[in-house]
């Protein structure tokens, strides 16, 4: 069995609207999997689902081998959860907070104070461990329910946006340690995230999803590669008519416009904007500014979906 | 065994809590005094009390207040659940691997816990008022204080699985929880009321609380103590039925 998480047709609907629209996912054992979209794509849906805390309305989803409705307890035993929002009881300390956990997840009491010694090591609270939660900076409490999330030993461990909110220092130290965790130990991690640039560093595989569906699913290598091009972002005055314009150019694959700037998809870009420019001018555009991009996933994202990701409540 | 950690876990999380936030110890205490202390005294005095109860009046609401406090606390100890939802550590109890009747059970005897000790300093203070204390009495009101605060607490869960937010509270407060105490017998007599008032009296659960209070420390009640010990043991395991089955059943809005 070659997958910590298989979905099968699993959806979500609401009276009205229907958050998670037949998703087929397959998340292979010990990799680290991205579930990437914009907000209100259905991804804290979908993960809930598999946490066991929503019942899907069709479709059904193992994971670690176990169904998510049958054999629910089984599920939420092998897993670990760091949810979206944070889910800290202020007025315990970090140590407390592992304890509790540890209990509730039945870890053996004999290796229970070894258990919490380990993650408290790994999550470097120091003293902080034995102070009230209310008096944690954000990433020591990011950091407290990864490493809560990790005493039981999961099998799978669920990250909704681990970063969302967090200064990039953090951010950066948190996925270094996500990534050692998934090096170092037997783990499949399923994470969820509007930022690209996470589920590039991280992810051995990504699927996007938006509305509810899943777009695509690829290595973000082969993803990148698919669009085989750099981005020339133009600002001209009338970006409408040069679209159509530069369309005529033999080197340019694509133009579209997105928020009134001109995106041409070339290969080789560099060597290019010469030419691009020459071709406006001559054309009676004059550029404004020209900025060149290797491609990354949000040009991906823009391919698939012909909108930003990060465009917040569409 | 994995479902008593289980259950011993929520309840420590539930009294660690209740002993952290001290001020909320300090006006469960004060609260009840200034009832007993300074509405007693007054209404005590303008109004001829027709009981036979050594100490009028402020002994006669004695019980009641200790009533009400259990009522307060539980009510408001269940609807923490909201606030838990709210700050999110409601997800960090559900997904864990534990059924949900185990994770009412723990809340409920966490909340119990709160309510009797805050009963327990009230019948330590009975002094006051000028009712007499002997451990066998003190042992009986714990047991009663016990079941009612399972049973309140239960119901306090209960209302919580349906209430959104912290707003619902001022509805709570006014439909049900106000009305609850002032039908229960603690501020005045039961017998003797007009027929409409008696029958909303003798549907409201805490009447019976109070009744057994009333009947263990002052030797006087409305009904016998052993009816609504069974009246008030039946409404506990009913509102922990019931409390289990929604948190089981319904879908936690928790995203």
């Amino acid at each position: 069995m070659g997958y910590a998480i298989e979905t099968n047709k699993i959806s979500k609907k609401y009276d009205s609207f229907t958050a998670v629209d037949s998703i087929d996912l397959k998340v292979p054992r010990n990799s680290i999997y991205g579930v990437l979209g914009p907000n209100g794509a259905g991804k804290t849906t979908l993960i809930s689902m598999l946490c066991t805390i929503l019942r899907p309305t069709g479709g059904s989803a193992m994971v670690n081998g176990y169904d998510i409705e049958k054999q629910a307890k089984q599920v939420r035993a092998s897993i670990g959860i760091v949810f979206q929002s944070r889910a800290l009881d202020d007025i315990l300390t970090g140590r407390e907070h592992l304890e509790m956990h540890a209990a509730l997840y039945g870890v053996p009491k004999d290796i229970r104070q070894e258990r919490l010694d380990e993650v408290l090591d790994l999550i470097a609270l120091g003293k902080k461990a034995d102070e009230y939660v209310k008096t944690y900076s954000g990433g020591m409490k990011r950091r407290l329910e990864i490493g809560r999330g990790l005493i039981h030993h999961p099998k799978v461990l669920f990250l909704d946006e681990p970063t969302l909110g967090l200064d990039p220092q953090t951010r950066e130290s948190i996925w270094d340690y996500i990534y050692d965790l998934n090096q170092n130990h037997d783990i499949t991690v399923l994470l969820t995230t509007h930022y690209m640039e996470e589920a590039d560093k991280l992810c051995d595989e990504v699927a996007i999803i938006n509305q509810g569906h899943i777009i695509t699913s690829e290595s973000p290598k082969n993803l990148k590669r698919d669009l085989k091009a750099d981005t020339l972002t133009i600002t001209v005055d009338s970006p409408e008519e040069f679209v159509e314009k530069v369309k005529t150019l033999g080197f340019i694959k694509e133009a579209f416009l997105v928020d009134g700037e001109v995106k041409l998809m070339v290969e080789m870009g560099e060597n290019l904007i010469p030419a691009v420019v020459g071709f406006a001018s001559e054309q009676g555009f004059p550029i404004r500014s020209i900025e060149l991009e290797h491609p990354n996933l949000e040009d991906v994202f823009i391919k698939f979906t012909g909108s930003k990701i990060s465009s917040e409540g569409k | 065994m994995a479902e008593i950690e289980g259950i011993y876990t929520i309840w420590l999380r539930e009294t660690k809590r209740f002993f952290r936030y001290r001020s909320r110890i300090v006006t469960s205490v004060v609260t009840p005094l200034l009832w007993l202390i300074i509405f007693g005294t007054g209404l005590g005095s303008a109004v001829r009390f027709g009981g036979n109860i050594p100490g009028g009046y402020q002994a006669f609401i004695y019980p009641g207040i200790i009533g009400q406090t259990i009522l307060f606390t539980s009510i408001f100890s269940g609807l923490s659940v909201i606030m838990d939802r709210q700050y999110g550590f409601l997800k960090e109890i559900l997904v864990a691997p534990i059924s949900r009747p185990s994770i009412v059970l723990g809340k409920a005897l966490g909340i119990s816990t709160a309510s009797v000790i805050q009963a327990s300093i009230l019948l330590i203070l009975s002094f006051i008022v000028g009712v007499s204390m002997d451990p066998l009495t003190f042992v009986l009101c714990i047991i009663i204080a016990l079941i009612m605060s399972v049973g309140l607490g239960g119901m306090g869960l209960v209302i919580a699985a349906f209430t959104d937010s912290m707003e619902g509270f001022n509805l709570i407060m006014s439909f049900i929880v106000l009305p609850m105490f002032l039908l229960s017998g603690a501020l005045f007599p039961i017998t003797g009321l007009p027929t409409w008032l008696q029958a909303a009296v003798y549907i409201n659960p805490l009447t019976y609380g109070v009744d057994a209070l009333r009947a263990a420390t002052l030797g006087e009640s409305a009904l016998p103590l052993e009816i609504s010990i069974i009246v008030i043991a039946f409404f506990a395991v009913l509102m922990i039925l019931i409390s289990a089955l929604i948190f089981s059943k319904k879908e936690q809005s928790l995203m």
